[in-house]
C-alpha cells in the first residue's frame, strides 16, 4: 500500500482540538499535544515494518503507544492484561514478532526477540512518527481456554462502525469504559474516543468499584460502555447512584430485559443501547429502543454495508468491518467462501424479533435435550427480587447431567424470604421453559466470577 | 429425619414441582410407577447428594440402578458413613 493511501491513528489527532485528555487513577494526559509526546523514548523509527508485541501491563502508556505505532509497524499484536504467559512465545512465532514495546524490559532480556523497546509515561518527543503504512491490528480472542486465536484487523475495519454513526451530537463525548482496551470491546470504545475529538477515562486494575465511579463522575463520563455482567455489577453495588451518563452501551454478552430494565432506572435520563459485537465479527449493529433482542427486519444488507444471515441457528455477518483473517500457523479460516463469519452466537426468532439463546459451544446436554445456560438465566434475572445468575450443568448418574442454578439476590431482599423466591423461580422457569431446562435446584450464592473480559465466568462451557 | 424419611419427603416435594401424583410409596413399588421420569430421578440424587452428602449411584462403578423404592432407600442407607 502506498504511504498516501493509509491512514493512522495519530491522523486524528488534531492539535486544533482543544481540551481533549486520557486518564486513568494515577495521571492524565493532554490528547490535544499527544502527538508531541513519546512513551518510546523516540524509538518509534526503529520500529519501522516490524511486527510489534505491544505488552504493557498500563492502559495508559498502551494508548499512547498505539497512536505511535500505528501507521508504523508492519503489524501491532495487543496484549490484554490477564495473557497467560505460557502463551506468550507461541504467539510470538505465530506472527513473527521481531520487536517488544514494554514496560518490563528486564523480563525479555533472555528472549529471541531482536527488538526490545522500553515503553514508559510520556515525555516530549523529539521527532515526529509519520504514517507510512496501513498497520495490521492484532488482538486475541477471549476464549477460556488454550492458546487464543489471533484475530487480524485493519483501522479502517476497527473504525468502520464508528465512522457509519457519525460524529456524536452536542459536545464532544467523555468516554469510559469497564473494558480494557486491549480487548476488542475497549479497544472500540478508545477509537470512539479519538475519532470524536473526546476523552477517555480508563479503568485502573484493583480500584474499587465506588471510587471508579467517583473518578467516572469526576472525569465528567458521559459516555460509557460494559458488558452486561459489568453492569449488573454496578447496579448490585449501588455505587451507581449520582453518575448520570448521556449514552449507556452494553456489549459482549447477551443483554436480557432484566439487566436493560435496571439501567433505565438506574440512568434515566440516558440514552441505553447494546450493540452486538465480537473480535472476529467486528461490530455488527446496535439496538436502542431498549428491548432484548434485535428486530428481524436487521437482517439482510443495511445502509452500512453490514450484511446479516441466520443459518443453521447461528448469526452469521458480512461487513467490511469484520476481521479478514485468522492468524498463525495452524491458523483456521475466519469466514466461509461467501465471506461470512459465523459468529458461533445463536439466535431465536419470537414474533418479530430475534433473541439470542446462548454460545453453539455452551449448550448443556441433558439426556440427550440441549439448553443454553443463557435462557435460562434470562429467565430467572426477570425477578425484580434477583441480581444476576447463571445456570450451570452438574453431573448426573441418571441423566449424564442436569441443570442447577446459582443466583444473586438483590440487596434489599429479605433472607428470610429466600425458600419463597427460591419457589417462585421455579414456579417462573416452569412456565416459561421446557422442563428439562428447568433447574434442578437453586443455590442462593454472594457472588459470581467474572472473567477478564469481563464476562460471566462458565467454567463448565 | 432418618434417610428414609429424607427421601419420600424430597420424592413428595419433586411430585409437586413436577405436577406428579405419587401413588403410596410402598417398599414393593417400581420406581417406574412412581410416576417419575429419569429427569425426576436426575433431580432427586442430586438433591440428596447436596442434603446427605452422597450418591451412591456415582461412589461406585457398577452400581447398577435400583428397580423399587425399597431397593432405591437401601442404596443410601447401605453406604457406608
Amino acid at each position: 500500500m502506498s504511504p498516501r493511501e493509509a491512514f493512522a491513528l495519530r491522523d486524528y489527532l488534531s492539535p486544533e482540538l482543544k481540551g481533549r485528555s486520557i486518564s486513568d487513577a494515577r495521571q492524565s494526559v493532554s490528547l490535544t499535544n499527544i502527538l508531541e509526546q513519546t512513551c518510546l523514548v523516540g524509538r518509534f523509527g526503529q520500529l519501522s515494518a516490524r511486527s510489534v508485541l505491544l505488552a504493557v501491563s498500563d492502559q495508559l502508556i498502551s494508548a499512547i503507544a498505539m497512536t505511535e505505532i500505528d501507521g508504523v509497524a508492519r503489524r501491532m499484536l495487543l496484549c490484554p492484561p490477564d495473557l497467560n504467559a505460557d502463551h506468550v512465545q507461541a504467539l510470538i512465532e505465530d506472527v513473527e514478532i521481531d520487536a517488544v514495546v514494554t514496560d518490563q524490559p528486564a523480563r525479555w532480556a533472555d528472549s529471541d526477540v531482536y527488538l526490545i523497546v522500553a515503553a514508559r509515561p510520556p515525555v516530549r518527543a523529539g521527532a515526529k512518527a509519520k504514517t507510512a503504512r496501513a498497520t495490521e491490528w492484532l488482538m486475541l480472542t477471549s476464549g477460556t481456554s488454550g492458546v487464543p486465536k489471533i484475530v487480524g484487523h485493519t483501522l479502517e475495519a476497527l473504525t468502520g462502525a464508528i465512522v457509519a454513526d457519525g460524529p456524536a451530537r452536542g459536545a464532544p463525548p467523555v468516554w469510559a469504559t469497564f473494558y480494557d482496551i486491549r480487548r476488542y470491546g475497549g479497544l472500540q470504545i478508545f477509537l470512539r474516543a479519538i475519532l470524536s475529538g473526546g476523552s477517555m477515562v480508563l479503568t485502573q486494575p484493583a480500584e474499587a468499584l465506588a471510587d471508579h465511579v467517583a473518578r467516572l463522575q469526576a472525569g465528567g463520563v458521559t459516555h460509557i460502555s460494559g458488558t452486561p455482567s459489568h453492569w449488573r455489577k454496578l447496579l448490585m453495588s449501588g455505587a451507581a447512584s449520582g453518575f448520570a451518563p448521556r449514552y449507556v452501551r452494553l456489549s459482549g454478552e447477551i443483554a436480557d430485559q432484566a439487566v436493560l430494565d435496571g439501567l433505565r432506572r438506574a440512568f434515566p435520563a440516558a440514552s441505553i443501547g447494546h450493540a452486538y459485537a465480537s473480535t472476529e465479527a467486528g461490530v455488527g449493529f446496535a439496538v436502542n429502543d431498549g428491548l432484548e433482542g434485535f428486530p428481524a427486519d436487521i437482517l439482510g444488507q443495511n445502509s452500512d454495508g453490514v450484511e446479516m444471515k441466520v443459518e443453521d441457528g447461528s448469526l452469521r455477518i458480512r461487513s467490511r468491518r469484520t476481521a479478514h483473517a485468522y492468524v498463525g500457523r495452524s491458523a483456521a479460516v475466519l469466514t466461509d467462501s461467501d465471506g461470512f463469519v459465523d459468529t458461533g452466537d445463536m439466535v431465536e426468532l419470537r414474533g418479530d424479533r430475534y433473541h439470542f439463546v446462548g454460545r453453539r459451544g455452551g449448550i448443556i446436554n441433558i439426556g440427550g435435550l440441549k439448553v443454553h445456560p443463557e435462557e435460562i438465566e434470562a429467565v430467572i434475572n426477570r425477578r425484580a427480587e434477583v441480581r444476576m445468575s447463571r445456570a450451570r450443568s452438574r453431573r448426573s448418574p441418571i441423566t449424564g447431567s442436569i441443570v442447577v442454578a446459582d443466583v444473586i439476590l438483590a440487596d434489599d431482599v429479605d433472607a428470610s424470604r429466600s425458600g419463597a423466591i427460591r419457589d417462585e423461580i421455579l414456579a417462573d422457569c416452569r412456565a416459561q421453559l421446557a422442563p428439562h431446562k428447568v433447574p434442578a435446584m437453586i443455590k442462593f450464592v454472594p457472588s459470581l466470577d467474572i472473567t477478564a473480559a469481563g464476562k460471566l465466568a462458565r467454567h463448565d462451557a | 429425619m432418618s434417610i428414609r424419611l429424607k427421601i419420600i419427603s424430597e420424592m413428595q416435594r419433586i411430585a409437586g414441582e413436577q405436577q406428579v401424583t405419587l401413588p403410596p410409596l410402598d417398599d414393593d413399588l417400581s420406581l417406574h410407577e412412581t410416576g417419575f421420569d429419569s429427569l425426576g430421578f436426575a433431580i432427586l440424587v442430586a438433591r440428596l447428594e447436596d442434603d446427605l452428602g452422597i450418591d451412591p449411584f456415582t461412589i461406585s462403578e457398577d452400581a447398577t440402578f435400583p428397580l423399587t423404592v425399597g431397593d432405591f432407600i437401601r442404596a443410601y442407607e447401605n453406604v457406608p458413613a
